[in-house]
């Protein structure tokens, strides 16, 4: 397990979950997410977990993200006005 | 300190910061994915044996090469398949809260506050 | 103000508890006695090359029972709250602000014009055969190869939702997979009661002959089993995704 690999994937992966959550576009937001599986799969063969690598990759970036893409795209054709902007801390 | 579980335990801030601090909903619940990542994350590093090669057993078994704990991987296997469906289960309380009052801010939600 | 000092108290109390869980984790240098006995025991007394698939399905088999039944929970759970498509302009009349919506139109994608893109189309022509076979592959031979029933499950729930998705107007129907998904848990659980009567205990799945170490028709009823678990999985998650869809267009 070379640490070195390791450091740069955990580097890449909260940065793409702070990405996630400070973005203040929403498929931006949602599209991160799908990369925090990602990486997080790539993490799992490092840990020699391989079906867990394949369960992670098959539902975290695909049917998570087709999930949140679908429920925005309910969300926005009712012409909902409170879609693109959420809030930021209170 | 090993480094996996580091990530795992820097996901799991961030997400519960994620879900504290953002007045989306739809953030919320991309906050609450991330702990679920890294909260598997964690159990599967529990079971890792330095060394250890994955837990499939080729036709000649020799059981003098180390093998990873197979039941940390059996555990969560199943629980990324739950936590897909109950991200879902919350997407669909999402939308149908805003359609009664059509925005996603949290904070207009006000009926059960006292 | 109040929102974020306790905002952050909560995460500064989280970090503490997950401190020591950081300090003192170590990796193990052997393996684990508990694991090197199921290691065993798959190679000896279930014949499958796949050490995880024989803990989930025969070692711990009660615990992805109870999980199945989360999922059906789940699913159950989001079918109640998303809305049916059909009956969406008399819900609409009865509740308070919401767009007009195109009534009386029956296909989706004639409602605003658009359908699916051509590459989306041609795409989906092309490669649904091939995630299908795909996932059948994945949870048939989930007892040799990293796989199994889950996660053939989900490549068959992300095969049936792309093909829905290149498709104008045609809709899923939930009656068949319904149909599909309950007789699925009633085999899983009839195998698990055959188990019972036959061989050692609930869910063991010896009564079947083990055959040879690494082919297909080998370790017992565990293809069997997984193959139920998969479909079972595979119409669940279609079922769940195909419900948070929008009506109109993609």
């Amino acid at each position: 397990m070379s640490t070195a690999a390791v450091a740069v994937l955990g580097l890449i992966i909260v940065a793409a979950a702070l990405v996630a959550l400070l973005s203040k576009s929403l498929v931006t937001a949602i599209l991160s997410a799908g990369a925090v599986s990602l990486v997080a799969s790539i993490l799992y063969l490092f840990l020699a977990a391989p079906d867990v690598a394949m369960t992670e990759a098959a539902v975290g970036s695909a049917l998570t993200t087709l999930v949140f893409l679908f429920a925005l795209s309910r969300l926005r054709e009712r012409g909902n006005k409170a879609d693109a902007e959420g809030g930021e801390n209170g | 300190m090993e480094l996996i579980p580091v990530i795992g335990s820097a996901l799991i801030i961030v997400g519960a910061w994620g879900m504290l601090t953002q007045r989306n909903m739809l953030k919320m619940v991309i906050g609450f994915s991330i702990i679920d990542t890294g909260v598997h994350l964690m159990i599967v590093s529990i079971g890792y044996v330095i060394g250890g090669e994955a837990p499939i057993l080729d036709s000649d078994v020799s059981s003098a090469s180390r093998f990873v704990d197979p039941v940390p991987s059996a555990l969560v296997l199943t629980a990324i398949v739950i936590g897909l469906a109950v991200t879902a289960l919350m997407l669909a309380y999402v939308v149908r809260l805003a359609r009664t009052k059509g925005t996603l801010e949290i904070s207009e939600y006000k009926e059960l506050k006292w | 103000m109040a929102n974020r000092v306790v905002a952050i108290i909560i995460i500064a109390g989280l970090a503490l508890i997950l401190l020591p869980l950081i300090n003192e984790a170590r990796f193990h240098s052997e393996t684990p006695e508990l694991a090197s006995t199921y290691i065993d025991q798959t190679a000896t007394h279930l014949g499958a090359a796949n050490v995880v698939t024989g803990v989930v399905v025969t070692f711990r088999g009660l615990d992805t029972l109870g999980e199945v039944t989360v999922l059906f929970a789940a699913t159950a759970g989001v079918g109640f709250v998303v809305t049916r498509r059909r009956k969406r302009n008399e819900h609409a009349v009865a509740e308070g602000p919401d767009v007009d919506m195109n009534a009386g139109i029956e296909s989706p994608a004639a409602a605003t014009g658009q359908g699916p893109s051509e590459i989306l189309m041609t795409a989906s022509r092309f490669l649904t055969p091939i995630l299908f076979l795909f996932g059948t592959y994945i949870f048939v031979h989930g007892h040799l190869t990293p796989g199994g029933g889950f996660q053939g499950g989900v490549v068959i729930a992300t095969a049936v939702v792309f093909s829905i998705m290149g498709s104008t107007g045609k809709q899923l129907r939930h009656g068949v997979m319904g149909t599909i998904e309950s007789l699925s848990g009633i085999i899983y659980v009839a195998l698990g009661v055959v188990g019972l009567v036959l061989a050692a205990g609930f869910l063991d799945p010896t009564f079947l002959p083990l055959g040879e170490f690494g082919s297909i028709l080998s370790a017992g009823a565990i293809p069997l089993i997984y193959s139920v678990i998969g479909l079972k999985v595979g119409m669940e998650l279609a079922g769940v995704v195909d419900r948070l869809r929008s009506q109109e267009g993609q």
